[in-house]
């Protein structure tokens, strides 16, 4: 029998108390607590459900890049005076690509989504702060970026074996990357009101800014003029500096690439804490 | 039952907010006192769901101050959502996951951990054990209303906001939804809840306020309001109406004028009225004014 259409009196006595009415006490909270942790399960839990399309998708299409583009350019492409192979060479660059694109596309699209099927109301009622939403969000795209990438660089291993001589500038290349483009993502996902706009952000600044960057050759075999404006690029520096990783050699120094990095996630994060803080967009 | 307390419920101050061309709230001071089943009434658009939102933190109020068992929503937001359960008007659900997984998530943004039992009780409670591993896309609407209560209430709140929980929900449903939160208020839990069917304010609410373009317009028990709005009602089905008496007709169903009157004089001066214009009545029906002619009286300029 269901309980609910039962007699009142009846269910009262037998029954436990359901809610117990006390106020629930303050109580200190350490800087990402428990809302952090479950809003990043959360954000991982979402991709890994779907990662036929979060994951292996992306993984699948990067190789078919790296078997045409090499297969088409090996022996015509020469990059690094010809000390790496052009298909070596391409393998970093697309992995770093994919880190990029996906850590993008997780936050910004988990964002747009939760706004458009208003379900974002589920973590602006809980206690959680701005910090918090921050870095689940960020960290979620962190962690699909990473898994890409490492899927991606696992496939292609068997057709071009790629060494990594520096595997700390490789990390935290790929760290830092993932870390710019998922906070990219959040600001995108909270500026935009409808996929449309989201889509604007994808295509006239992300694509052009990846395959302008130095994926697919070096910046050296550019006229004067379009290297000194691949300077400009902040995506650039992010894959110069993980090639170096791969090879030991760049374009620039791996430092000043760092620094480039390092200066965007703190501009980026504190652009995005900001519209979190505030409430732009997300609380009226 | 919960002992006498004097931190209130809910405690809004002099709060107003405005929207680009709409004054939603206008100076409103609302006092829900702990375990009170209280009602919010109001046409489309009189502040009910901006209110809400201002206690939930969906929304910053232009000025005043609103607390939850005596927090700020804005200075310690974090306690005062602690204690609040809001359902929301709008049948949103995040297709990802299942039921199960939808509150637990849920829980432990509150920080509530090993909410396993509290979430079978609540599956249980809310006739949803059968749809626990179902994807939240798989459900019906009554359903998602049910995990949307289910998921206000894992953090267990001592105050629980319902903005419009029974719209869209068939009838059977409605029954046990209000059972369920009956239970919930008579265990000690503060209930406010806004709704379109008065009848429901009407049968569970201890106290009532109307709110009307922003302000409230009426705050009393229940009781009270009805009492101070003594009348009756008549249904009439005749072949005319008495020029006199025709702009007061209020309703018309199946053939027959609704009247609002303020006692059985004024029926009688109605009939006079009829007679002399050698109208004849086939049918009348008489009865009680209820909340809803209050409603309609304080929303309508035409206060008696």
């Amino acid at each position: 029998m269901n309980p609910l259409v039962s007699p009142a009196p009846q269910a009262n006595q037998t029954d436990v108390p359901l809610v117990v009415a006390s106020p629930v006490k303050r109580h200190s909270s350490p800087l990402l607590g428990p809302g952090f942790q479950a809003l990043f399960y959360k954000e991982c839990l979402r991709f890994w459900k779907v990662a036929a399309q979060t994951v292996v998708a992306p993984v699948v299409t990067t190789l078919l890049y790296l078997l045409i583009f090499s297969h088409v350019l090996q022996g015509t492409a020469k990059v690094f005076d010809g000390r790496v192979s052009y298909g070596e060479f391409l393998v970093p660059g697309l992995i770093m690509m994919a880190v990029l694109q996906n850590a993008f596309a997780n936050s910004s699209s988990s964002l747009i989504q939760s706004k458009m099927m208003r379900s974002l109301i589920f973590i602006l009622l809980p206690p959680i702060t701005s910090l918090e939403i921050f870095c689940a969000y960020v960290g979620g795209s962190m962690v699909r970026g990473l898994c890409v990438g490492f899927g991606v660089w696992l496939i292609t291993l068997p057709f071009i074996p790629a060494s990594v001589q520096h595997p700390l500038w490789v990390i935290a290349f790929a760290a830092g990357g993932s870390a710019i483009m998922g906070t990219l993502g959040l600001i995108a996902g909270i500026w935009s009101e409808k996929f449309d706009h989201l889509s604007l952000f994808q295509n006239f600044i992300i694509m052009p800014l990846t395959f302008l960057s130095g994926v697919f050759y070096s910046i050296h075999s550019l006229p004067a003029f379009w290297q000194s404006l691949s300077h400009f690029n902040p995506f650039f520096y992010m894959i110069d500096g993980f090639r170096f990783g791969f090879f030991g050699l760049s374009d620039v120094s791996p430092w000043l690439s760092l620094s480039v990095v390092m200066f965007f996630v703190v501009l980026l994060s504190a652009v995005a804490m900001r519209m979190l803080a505030t409430g732009y967009k997300l609380r009226q | 039952m919960i002992s006498a307390s004097t931190v209130a419920a809910v405690d809004l101050v002099d709060v107003s907010k405005s929207f680009p061309g709409v004054r939603a709230l206008n100076h409103v001071s609302l006092r829900v006192e702990q375990g009170e089943f209280f009602a919010l009434l109001g046409p489309n658009g009189a502040g009910k769901t901006t209110l809400i939102s201002i206690l939930a933190g969906l929304t910053r109020a232009d000025s005043g101050t609103s607390k939850i068992m005596g927090f700020d929503t804005i200075a310690d937001y974090r306690d005062a959502r602690r204690n609040l359960g809001v359902v929301p008007q709008e049948l949103v659900f995040d297709p990802f996951f299942t039921v199960r997984e939808t509150l637990a998530i849920q829980a432990k943004y509150y920080g509530v951990t090993k909410a396993d039992v509290w979430i079978d009780e609540i599956l249980h409670h809310l006739d949803l054990t059968d749809k626990a591993n179902a994807n939240m896309r798989a459900l019906s609407g009554g359903m998602k209303r049910r995990v949307l209560v289910g998921q206000a209430l894992v953090h267990k709140p001592p105050v629980i906001v319902l903005d419009e929980p029974t719209a869209g929900v068939d009838v059977e449903l409605r029954q046990n939804l209000w059972t369920f939160i009956k239970r919930l208020n008579r265990e000690g839990s503060t209930i406010i809840l806004t709704t379109h069917y008065i009848e429901e304010a009407e049968a569970m609410c201890t106290r009532v306020a109307m709110l009307k373009k922003g302000e409230v317009v009426a705050l009393d028990t229940t009781a009270n309001l009805l009492r101070g709005m003594a009348g009756i009602t008549v249904q009439v089905s005749a072949t005319a109406l008495p020029p006199s008496w025709q702009a007061r007709a209020e309703t018309q169903a199946s053939g027959a004028v609704g009247f609002t009157l303020s006692g059985y004089a004024e029926l009688e001066s109605m009939l006079a009225a009829f007679r002399d214009a050698n109208i004849v009545i086939k049918e009348m029906k008489l009865g009680e004014a209820d909340l809803e002619q209050a409603f309609l009286r304080l929303t309508s300029k035409e206060a008696a």
